[in-house]
């Protein structure tokens, strides 16, 4: 196994070119595990930790750039006020050493339908910024999973950042594993509320093939909710929500839960982050 | 007139106190070295070949595409096997590597040495091996249907004479089920061979028995067992699950093959395959009291998967059946548990031992007589409590300490603790931000169970213990030497503290246990402070009446008066007015005194096959526990809030360790309680990992009231009674009890899963 370490990004996206089955590693903490289970046997390796530019973010025009390579932890220290959904996700990850390692670029590299960090970037309406020789794109999120841990990412490319408005409205996430800490998620829901637009952004994981959106909840929400007013959210409607919800998932029965919990657990979460965003908002209880 | 009473003199790092672990600083630091930090020049690398059905016919096996792998130095089948293919604990029918058939899935069908242990691995998965796939039996009343029986054990007992109708006021009955718990502990099966120059091998291994691993291996070696010598490597945790062999047979099989070391170490996914579980079980119950909340009588069916080999499962059913009714006070009991063989994994010893299973049942029901005669859980229980005098469902008396009642009440008298506080690391689903109270109910519940101690049924249990005195660098020292598993319990401290007291000896190191000396019994059965505790004290005891018979012959004998007037103090031999007779220095010079015992617990008899009746058990142990739980009832999700228990230790030997103990264990049980289960279909295991088979964490695991009571079992070593299993069994009903209070559910099953609570 060849094991690659580019110096800087040009070095990296030539490198990915030169070797487009290399496996892209930065915390390590999905590709070591199934190397260390036998799952896979890359080529090569392409060890992205020596590329700085891959660990810092900034302001790109209205939108907020995040390195591929920035961990969960530093997502937790340094941006909670700015992506506060991908901050209480990245929370909810493994353990504390895991987030000391792992990235939101690993996550979407794996592109696992339980990985935590999804949700919360479908909500917040993220782009996927791709590069390769051939040049760089910027990929909707929406648009990036294909399936089971297949994304539309080619073999040629890096993931080099992701983009959420630098102006996010109210952002929820929550989580249900069967412990209290370092678990894989059953389902997990992420919510997103703009009243500069009045728009709603949901996203649900670890309930069907690839993480997904609830449009037609949200869709649903936008046109209900009292966002002249902020009264107090119905309870009709807040219910129809998680009903929705929980039919957008296309959830299965496997060791961590059953397919009909999942829906349901997704129904609560979603009235429940819903009261809790409303309330961020200034709406009423 | 002034009367001397003789205190026991308080000797630093000795018995009742708590001196720092020899591999404490080790552990803590990473230090130590585990079973899988061997190493040896020259050594190669073993692996597995396992079958991946449950149930196949062995048509063929071809090694030749493995042994084409460079770097691969043997691949070995069972007719590479010189001795007895087959060993077991008590029946001798597991195969060293499968013969004709394998019976469940990841059973050994070959093994691999190479230089590398990538190298074996892939060399494993090129074996070829043709299995005619059969239909597994799963299903454990379907195997005892077809007569699959490894046990039955009856209990009959009767308040009148004769088949009395079992009839009273009040009859509650229950179906209860317990899924398969793994021991989970952290260091994998591994160990090292070494092949030696008499033909023989030496094995360096985690286990928990050295001489029965050495018998068993032996006889599958072709050899004596004086050339099978084993040492303790480094153990990364027990719980039962190291009673049985593992790879010892693999290794040196390859060792003697090869001419080469051969190390072996399994990875976790592998470790789930390698050793035996907690019987699953089914259990239903009927209990009848009197209006007044008096137990009439018990009516029981105990049926335990045992999976495909037979492993402890006849012991695991005696426990079940003999212990089945719990510490209380019952006239007539009427019991039957079963154990057979199924094509699921194998299942044997796990820390509580068949008591965790019955205990989920009976305190699962006193809670639900409780309820219908309206009395107050804990009244109930305290009404039907054991005492001493009480006689078991066996006909046994309970002759020593039972404050079954006094440990209920002290649990129920604590403080509850506070509601929560709002950090979200106390609520149901912790950081996960799942509920910010919404939907979340708070339960209490009690449990008590009761836990034989060391071996039973007539077992011959002892255990050795060499002890040496001699004068080092000018300074009395002591090496005490025995083949006990140190498995992290802390044995190996207790050893130097039992030295220290019995010998009045500051320095006392502990050899490293191997079968140079006797056996030391299994570090099972919560005997190991009991047995070889109590056989390190006679070894000391041993050593200080032959110094003491030096004495007299150095020393006026006037000044002395009986040996049991003098004391070992601080290196001196001190008389009863506390003046010093002499020193251990001066009375040894450059000799040694060594002293080996062999030390037995009081004879116990087996069970009347017919009636169940019969002085089986040693000792018994009691602990009792409340929990407090948070559940959110609209997601399922459970956060245990408190524990609070008290058990009776008779002795705390070292006060830390038995707070270890009762904290590790009762985090065990609160595994089982809510999230701990090998998930298994048709015979396959879908969850082998610690990513999908959850145990508790930091956050999963509240702060614990701790009351140790310490009631001396004057048949003992300075009255102490084991501590390791107690606490693992009542703590999954008492969490269980409380989800149930919590929710007003029935909750029949352990673990109880979201769904369970979501969708009853």
């Amino acid at each position: 196994m060849e094991f690659l370490r580019p110096s800087d990004w040009d070095e990296a996206v030539a490198a990915k070119a030169a070797h487009p089955d290399a496996v892209p590693i930065a915390g390590g903490t999905d590709v070591m595990v199934d190397l260390n289970f036998d799952r896979s046997r890359p080529g090569a390796l392409l060890d992205l930790t020596r590329v700085t530019a891959l660990t810092d973010w900034g302001t790109d025009g209205d939108l907020l750039r995040i390195g591929a390579g920035v961990t969960y932890r530093r997502l937790i220290d340094e941006l909670a006020g700015r992506v506060p959904g991908l901050a209480m996700a990245s929370r909810t990850v493994g353990s504390p050493q895991i987030r000391n390692r792992g990235t939101v670029g690993g996550n979407l590299g794996s592109a696992s339908p339980a990985g935590d960090a999804h949700p919360a970037l479908l909500a917040a309406g993220a782009l996927v910024e791709l590069a390769s020789v051939r040049g760089t794109r910027r990929v909707p999120v929406t648009d990036f999973f294909v399936g089971p841990k297949r994304s539309v990412r080619t073999p040629d490319e890096l993931i080099a950042a992701y983009l959420v408005p630098a102006d996010p409205g109210v952002e929820q996430f929550a989580k249900v594993g069967t412990r209290n800490a370092m678990v894989i998620a059953v389902c997990s829901f992420a919510l997103s509320l703009d009243a500069t637009t009045r728009t709603v952004g949901t996203g649900i994981g670890s309930a069907g093939p690839t993480p997904l959106r609830a449009t037609e909840a949200a869709d649903f929400l936008a046109a209900e909710l009292p966002w002249e007013s902020l009264g107090p959210v119905p309870a009709a409607v807040a219910a129809r929500f998680g009903e929705l919800v929980g039919a957008a998932a296309r959830p299965i029965d496997d060791v961590r839960g059953r397919a009909d919990y999942r829906r349901h657990a997704l129904a609560v979460l979603a009235r429940r982050t819903l009261g809790w965003a409303w309330a961020d908002l200034g709406g009423a209880a | 007139m002034t009367t001397v009473v003789k205190e026991p003199t308080a000797v630093a790092g000795g018995v009742g106190t708590s001196p720092q672990r020899p591999d404490g600083v080790l552990k803590v630091s990473g230090e130590f070295a585990y079973s899988s930090d061997l190493w040896a020049d020259e050594m190669l690398w073993g692996a597995t070949v396992r079958s991946p059905h449950p149930s196949a016919e062995l048509r063929g096996i071809d090694i030749t595409g493995a042994l084409a792998v460079p770097g691969v130095y043997a691949v070995l089948t069972a007719a590479d096997v010189p001795g007895a293919r087959h060993y077991g604990l008590e029946v001798v029918d597991q195969p060293v590597l499968a013969v004709d058939e394998v019976r469940y899935e990841g059973e050994p069908v070959a093994i691999v040495a190479a230089d590398h242990p990538e190298t074996a691995r892939r060399a494993a998965a090129r074996v070829k091996v043709e299995y005619a796939v059969r239909a597994p039996v799963t299903d454990a009343e379907d195997a005892l249907t077809r007569g699959d029986l490894v046990r039955h054990v009856p209990i009959r007992r009767f308040a009148t004479a004769g088949d009395a109708a079992l009839t009273a006021d009040v009859v509650v009955t229950g179906d209860y089920e317990v899924g398969m718990q793994d021991q989970a502990f952290l260091g994998p099966e591994s160990g090292l061979a070494v092949p030696a120059e008499d033909g023989g091998v030496d094995l360096f291994v985690a286990t928990q028995w050295l001489h029965v691993d050495q018998r068993q291996v032996a006889a599958c070696l072709g050899l004596p067992p004086e050339k099978v010598r084993l040492s303790l490597a480094g153990v990364g945790g027990a719980f039962g699950a190291r009673e049985d062999l593992s790879m010892q047979v693999h290794a040196c099989l390859l060792a003697l093959h090869t001419g080469r070391p051969v190390k072996m170490v399994y990875g976790r996914e592998e470790s789930f395959f390698g050793h035996v579980h907690r019987h699953p079980a089914r259990l239903s119950y009927e209990h009848g009291a009197s209006r007044d909340g008096k137990l009439l009588y018990v009516k029981a069916r105990i049926l335990l998967d045992g999976g495909a080999y037979t492993s402890s499962t006849p012991a695991v059913v005696a426990n079940a059946a003999t212990l089945g009714v719990g510490p209380y006070d019952v006239p007539t009991v009427v019991i039957d548990a079963y154990g057979v063989y199924t094509n699921n994994p194998p299942c044997g010893a796990m820390r509580g031992f068949g008591a965790v299973q019955a205990c989920f049942a009976y305190e699962s029901q006193m809670d639900k007589l409780a309820a219908a005669l309206g009395l107050d859980p804990v009244e109930l229980r305290r009404r039907n409590a054991m005492t001493t005098g009480s006689v078991m469902p066996t006909g046994q008396l309970v002759d020593g300490p039972a404050p079954v009642a006094d440990l209920l009440a002290r649990v129920r008298d604590r403080p509850l603790p506070a509601p929560a506080t709002g950090d979200p690391r106390e609520r149901p689903g912790g950081v996960a931000n799942t509920t910010r109270g919404e939907g979340v109910v708070r339960g209490v519940g009690y449990a008590i169970g009761i836990k034989n101690v060391c071996f039973s049924e007539g077992f011959d249990d002892y255990s050795t213990a060499r002890v040496r005195l001699s004068v080092v660098g000018g300074e009395p020292a002591v090496l005490v030497h025995t083949a006990a598993a140190e498995v992290g319990q802390g044995l190996v401290t207790v050893q130097a503290q039992i030295a220290r007291t019995e010998l009045g000896v500051a320095m006392v190191s502990v050899a490293t246990a191997d079968t140079s000396v006797g056996s030391a019994g299994s570090s099972s059965a919560s005997r190991q402070t009991y047995m070889t505790g109590g056989a390190v004290r006679a070894a000391c005891q041993a050593v200080r009446a032959t110094v003491l018979a030096r004495l007299g012959r150095a020393t006026d004998p006037d000044r002395l008066g009986s040996a049991e007037a003098l004391s070992l103090v601080d290196g001196k031999v001190v008389a009863s007015d506390g003046s010093v007779v002499a020193s251990l220095v001066d009375l040894l010079g450059d000799d040694v005194v060594e002293e080996t015992v062999e030390w037995r617990h009081k004879p116990t008899r087996p069970l009347d096959p017919a009636t169940g009746q019969g002085d089986a058990h040693v000792q018994y142990a009691f602990a009792a526990h409340r929990a407090v739980v948070d559940v959110d009832t609209e997601l399922g999700l459970v956060r245990v809030v408190e524990i609070a228990t008290a058990q009776d230790v008779g002795k705390a030997v070292n006060p830390q360790a038995v707070v270890g103990q009762i904290q590790g264990g009762t985090a065990q049980g609160l595994g089982l309680a809510v999230m701990e289960e090998i998930q298994v279909v048709d015979g396959v295991v879908r969850n082998p990992s610690f990513t999908d088979y959850l145990i508790p964490t930091i956050l999963d695991m509240p702060p614990m009231a701790v009351d140790v009571l310490e009631l001396g079992d004057p048949d003992a070593p300075y009255g102490l009674r084991g501590v390791g299993e107690p606490p693992t069994i009542s703590s999954t009903p008492a969490v269980v009890a409380a989800i149930r209070a919590a929710t007003g559910l029935a909750l029949p099953r352990v673990p109880v899963r979201p769904d369970h609570i979501v969708f009853p």
